[in-house]
């Protein structure tokens, strides 16, 4: 479980972040959501540390991460996999290479054990037959799959999604977010994925923060989010006339069967 | 000038920040493997092309300046020898290499850096720094003098082919005046201008790519930058060395 309380961070005079609460729990996708410039990304580079936030605690299963000691913060980040929004692969390395690179760096296994590790993330993530391509022969949705291989190699305890499903077509994106949440399951990680992607929000949201130009303005699940009655969460999710109209339809028939 | 102040405390904090231990010796020991041939061999054509060029047209132009009958022949083989040690080996090749090499470190920095790369590994708890930048700068240090060293031998047998080859001196007068009055210094000197070069142009080109924030544009403006400052500080530190040792 991830604590983050009154994480406020900002860039010269502009405020991205103001005081953010909430509690990101295992097991559980929790989502951050909000549109262009709300402060998501910078949100999770606070949590991972890439950012360093103004004031306020994070504490990942309890300890403190703000104020850790460098070699503690080096030690809790090999537990930390994190999937960009660009895939972040290094291009200079094969796909083989990519998700062996944290084995190589920090486990002591032998060649053969490692071979078995990566074949078994690149089965996990559905990947077969691209073991020897490159970054650059991969599609977009590949690319992803190997950026996940890569973060869970290492059997993560938290894992990070920073955008997955940007520049994904609608089917590419639901395996990207099926996956994930099979993953957080199964080996109960704590995941926290930062998307404006609405399919992601429905399917996999068992928590959401709704951040509003840097402060939390709603929390619930995906359960909650079609009957909330916050005019900015609902401008943001419901933004076209057809999914106000099934909101509309949804909350009718919540009536009906309420009466 | 504040600006000037915030890149050099900047570039302090980058190189302290390499010295960490590494999280694993046998892969950082293969990055610096990989940089040696990065910057070894990428450079090996333009080094060897560029210093029998300047040995042949430094014999030519020397020659064509000493008219008098009193001036012995083989003295242009000891300006040969003198200048390729103590300036042109060094100084022109280093140059050179400020533009190979330095762009090529200062754009694959910025690359990584803009496809969050760098981000990716500082997740992963590795000291970016570490593994980035100091196989790079150590790398030079290895490779940079070496091919300095083959320069000057290049440098000297291009004079050496256009001298003979020409007419304008003898094997013999050559060969006498490139054992005249050697003073072992001036190739120690050379060395130390290699070493001091080598770890400017690996330094500051680091230093611009990993700093670059942007896009495509910017590291392209990062590796002109790099390449540009490199070559004043090259100047500098030549006027400095010299009028130090010499």
């Amino acid at each position: 479980m991830i604590e983050i309380s009154g994480i406020s961070k900002s860039f010269g005079d502009k405020v991205v972040l103001d005081d953010i609460s909430c509690n990101m729990e295992s097991g559980k996708v929790n989502l951050i959501i909000g549109s262009s410039g709300s402060g998501k990304t910078v949100l999770i580079k606070c949590i991972v540390g890439l950012v360093q936030a103004d004031q306020g605690e994070i504490k990942y299963d309890g300890v403190d991460f703000v104020n850790m000691e460098d070699k503690d913060r080096k030690e809790l980040r090999t537990k930390i996999g994190m999937l960009f929004q660009g895939s972040a692969l290094f291009d200079s390395l094969t796909v083989e290479q990519n998700v062996m690179f944290p084995l190589d760096m920090f486990t002591k296994k032998s060649v053969t054990e490692k071979m078995h590790r990566v074949n078994e993330v690149l089965d996990r993530v559905n990947l077969k037959d691209t073991n020897k391509k490159f970054p650059a022969e991969l599609s977009g949705g590949m690319k992803k799959r190997v950026a996940l291989a890569r973060a869970i190699v290492l059997n993560p305890k938290y894992l990070f999604c920073d955008e997955p499903n940007s520049g994904l077509d609608p089917q590419t994106s639901l395996v990207i977010d099926r996956l994930i949440i099979e993953i957080t399951k199964e080996y109960n990680i704590t995941t926290i994925m930062n998307t404006h992607d609405m399919n992601t929000v429905m399917e996999s949201g068992d928590h959401i923060v709704y951040l509003y130009k840097g402060k939390k303005q709603w929390e619930g699940s995906n359960q909650d989010i079609i009957y909330n009655k916050d005019p900015y969460l609902n401008d943001f999710i419901f933004a076209s006339e057809f999914l106000r109209e099934a909101k509309n339809t949804r909350m009718k028939h919540r009536d009906t069967a309420e009466k | 000038m504040i600006k000037l102040l915030e890149h050099i405390g900047r570039y302090l904090i980058m190189l302290g920040g390499m010295f960490s231990k590494p999280e694993n010796a046998r892969v950082y020991w293969k990055e610096l493997i990989h940089q040696c041939s990065e910057i070894g061999i990428g450079s090996v054509g333009i080094v060897v092309t560029i210093s029998v060029f300047l040995g042949a047209v430094t014999t030519v132009q020397t020659a064509y300046q000493l008219i008098s009958p009193l001036v012995q022949k083989s003295v242009i083989a000891q300006i040969i020898r003198d200048s390729t040690f103590l300036e042109l080996s060094p100084t022109v090749v280093c140059i050179v290499l400020a533009g190979v090499v330095g762009s090529k470190i200062a754009s694959e920095l910025g690359n990584m850096r803009v496809s969050e790369q760098i981000d990716a590994l500082e997740i992963m708890g590795i000291n970016t720094k570490t593994y980035l930048i100091l196989p790079k700068i150590v790398a030079s240090f290895v490779v940079i003098p070496c091919l300095i060293v083959i320069s000057m031998f290049l440098s000297i047998w291009g004079g050496y082919l256009a001298g003979t080859l020409s007419g304008i001196m003898s094997e013999q007068q050559f060969t006498q005046g490139l054992l005249k009055e050697f003073i072992p210094f001036n190739l120690t000197f050379g060395l130390i201008k290699a070493f001091t070069f080598a770890f400017i142009i690996s330094s500051i080109s680091a230093y611009f790519g990993y700093n670059v924030r942007g896009g495509a544009l910017e590291i392209g403006r990062a590796s002109t930058t790099s390449v540009v400052v490199s070559c004043v500080l090259i100047l500098f530190a030549d006027y400095g060395l010299a009028a130090l040792l010499l």
